[in-house]
């Protein structure tokens, strides 16, 4: 019997073209590389001129998220008038997959989405492998067990022509969340909670593992959402142990293993989570039961408060911090000691790789059914792929988004980085299920608040930042 | 594609803020580019500019706007520099600028290896060694360091030396450029092998 090892170094191993070696990294093979417009272009181009082939297309699936309308009545020739540059790009992406054989979901294709909800849901993402994309979000996949983090564009070029990387091995780092949630505490609370715990580079060379009994009452999606938003603390990959919750999951998906195959798959894939007395290089343990729907106030995914709670007072910040809080509190509008809840908000976007799939729609149109969005304020409901589209449609949530008189908008990353022209105008305030509060991030001089899509859904309801737990009871 | 880069003396320019993220460094408006140029207009351009135009008004104290800091080649920052996105256009607009290197006291993990594959240095200091960067830039703006990427040392101004750490690989890359694709290109057996003794786990083109 080997010693015992962590989820992380069970994946690590299987990967290994080369170990590391003195002042080597390793290679590492990647058994899914996702690809989307914005970070591909520089790096077929490379290949182009080195006259490589792409080595893997076959391993290798693309879709166009990033820059793509939500408008329905924006079609393709009217896209190229209104962003001519965007239309480039997915134009390129375009020429790039149809010369390499590389499947691509365009702009039509049922099968399009944001890259990272498309891939569990197609159950191309599988537990034990290795998924690689040009995109930090890629940790969203872990929440199958997959080793799944994000890629610059140099590296996308070298998955590309080689279906590896090289790479040092990173630290591992629990993350364990136990008790049960209260009522109205989800996901994102979790993951929202822990970076602020951990700050925004506690996790910086590490991989997070998610354990404990409140993740592992997380559905599928719960856990996508938890996983996605681990670079947020800083690391790039963020794993949860595969269960029968995953495999219930995954299990007839177009791109899962099918008859034989599955059995043994789901074998294997028990193999997987960590061996007791395994050891982590960090740990850190949090009381989900004591957890409160998260906010943040500030200008990245750490500075955030139970939603009854207020901004920090200045001394409450290390001094040599005080500068870049003070800053980001002169962004936002806000004052140290200030309570958000109630504070009047013009936006409440719901979307993104984050908090977009199925599951946070209809939690989300629990609270909108029967009600109507406040007087003036603009909400947009973006699914996160065509297929949460349709079974939304299908289902009624649509319909209960419509009456409420909120936006009903085509897949992609919408006002999540605002590329496509969906975007907070200067100075608006937004509650958003997406990931990043950073300065401009959903628009220049626009200013985010994270929550759950329980928050944002009660909010859209008031129009200010409120606890759902007052609009449910 | 890298630049060799053994030793390089300059001033730098400070920009004492936490969690500088990769969408200050370049925001998404810049990310529609097919190639890597034209990106230098667009660094820090929120902070940079009046409502983030590069054709609009320059925000006079932002620091790449102050003329004592117009020659620095190596920026000075705060701590997890780079943290968010995964966007190499990030590194790709600082060199585009002219940067040559980053002084921090952290780097956030993507960002650092982007920014080694092109040509960037990184250069990770101790929270005391950042600060007294801090102060003596303050008291002088022409302040200089020296960066000896073959000794890994940081020469200081005043005369003391402190060593930092790189990535052994990185460092090989840039300093006699051995480049990185080629270098996994050469492992083309082993992959095969890999590759041989591991069938694939699914086929994309199946769905
Ligand atoms: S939804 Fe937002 S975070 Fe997710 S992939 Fe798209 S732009 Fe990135």
């Amino acid at each position: 019997m080997s010693r015992p090892r962590t989820l992380f170094e069970k994946i690590w191993r299987r990967h290994l073209v080369a170990a590391e070696a003195e002042g080597l990294p390793a290679t590492l093979y990647v058994d899914l590389h996702l690809v989307h417009e914005v970070t591909s272009p520089q790096a077929f181009t490379e290949l182009a001129e080195r006259g490589l082939p792409v080595r893997r297309p076959d391993l290798t699936l693309a879709t166009m998220d990033h820059s793509t309308p939500t408008d329905p009545s924006i079609d393709d020739a009217r896209l190229r008038v209104l962003d001519p540059e965007g239309s480039a790009q997915l134009d390129r992406l375009q020429a790039n997959c149809e010369r390499h054989g590389i499947p691509l979901y365009a702009m039509g294709d049922e099968r399009r989405g944001i890259v990272h909800v498309i891939g569990p849901e197609l159950g191309a993402t599988q537990p034990g492998m290795t998924v690689v994309c040009g995109d930090s979000h890629t940790s969203t996949h872990g929440a199958v067990g997959a080793l799944a983090f994000g890629i610059g564009t140099s590296e996308v070029g070298h998955v590309l022509a080689t279906q590896c990387l090289l790479q040092h091995r990173p630290k591992t780092y629990e993350v364990r969340v136990d008790g049960r949630l209260q009522e109205g505490v989800v996901a994102k609370d979790i993951i929202l909670a822990v970076i602020a715990r951990l700050g925004i580079g506690g996790g910086t060379g590490h991989v997070f593992e998610y354990t404990g009994e409140a993740i592992r009452a997380l559905d599928m999606e719960g856990r996508m959402t938890v996983c996605n938003m681990s670079i947020e603390g800083g690391a790039r990959a963020g794993l949860i142990a595969p269960d029968d919750v995953t495999f219930a999951y995954l299990e007839g998906r177009p791109m899962a293993p099918a008859g034989d195959a599955w059995e043994a798959a789901v074998d294997d894939w028990r193999s997987l989570p960590t061996d007791d007395g395994a050891a982590y290089d960090r740990t850190t343990t949090l009381d989900g039961s004591a957890l409160e729907p998260m906010v943040t106030y500030g200008t990245n995914p750490g500075m955030a408060i139970p939603i009854a709670g207020a901004v920090p007072e200045d001394d409450a910040i290390e001094p040599e911090k005080r500068a870049s809080f003070r800053k980001a509190l002169d962004y936002m509008a806000l004052e140290p000691g200030q309570q958000l809840q109630g504070k009047p908000i013009d936006v409440v976007f719901v979307g993104s790789c984050t908090n977009s799939r199925y599951s946070d729609l209809v939690a989300a149109a629990n609270v909108l059914r029967g009600r109507k969005v406040a007087d003036g304020l603009r909400v947009l409901i973006v699914p996160g792929s065509d297929a949460v589209k349709r079974q939304a449609e299908r289902d009624g949530l649509a319909q209960v988004f419509v009456d409420a008189g909120a936006e009903w908008r085509e897949a992609g990353c919408s006002m999540c980085l605002a590329m496509n022209g969906d975007q907070l105008a200067p100075g608006q305030y937004a509650v958003s299920t997406s990931n990043r509060n950073f300065e401009g991030r959903q628009g220049a001089g626009g200013r985010t608040f994270l929550a759950s899509p329980l928050t944002a859904a009660a909010s859209a309801i008031t129009g200010r930042v409120t606890d759902v737990r007052e609009v449910l009871s | 594609m890298s630049k060799s880069f053994t030793r390089f003396t300059g001033s730098m320019a400070p920009l004492p803020i936490q969690n500088v993220d990769t969408d200050q460094i370049i925001p998404a408006s810049y990310l529609k580019v097919t190639d890597r140029s034209g990106l230098a207009s667009g660094l820090f351009s929120r902070w940079r500019y009046r409502d983030g135009d590069p054709e609009g008004e320059p925000i006079a104290d932002f620091v790449l706007n102050r003329p004592e800091h117009g020659d620095a080649r190596i920026l000075l920052a705060g701590d997890n520099f780079g943290c968010g996105s995964s966007r190499e256009h990030a590194p790709w607009a600082l060199v585009g600028y002219g940067f040559r290197a980053v002084i921090s006291t952290s780097f956030a993990d993507i960002f650092r290896s982007n920014a080694l594959k092109n040509g960037l240095l990184v250069v990770p200091v101790t929270e005391d060694v950042s600060a007294s960067l801090f102060d003596a830039v303050a008291a002088d703006p022409a302040t200089e360091v020296t960066i000896d990427l073959k000794a890994r040392t940081l020469g200081l101004p005043g005369g003391g030396e402190t060593n930092f750490e790189v990535d052994p690989f990185a460092r090989r890359c840039l300093l006699d450029g051995t480049d990185q694709l080629g270098y996994l290109l050469n492992q083309a057996p082993s992959i095969q092998a890999f590759e041989a003794a591991h069938p694939a786990r699914l086929d994309t083109r199946s769905a």
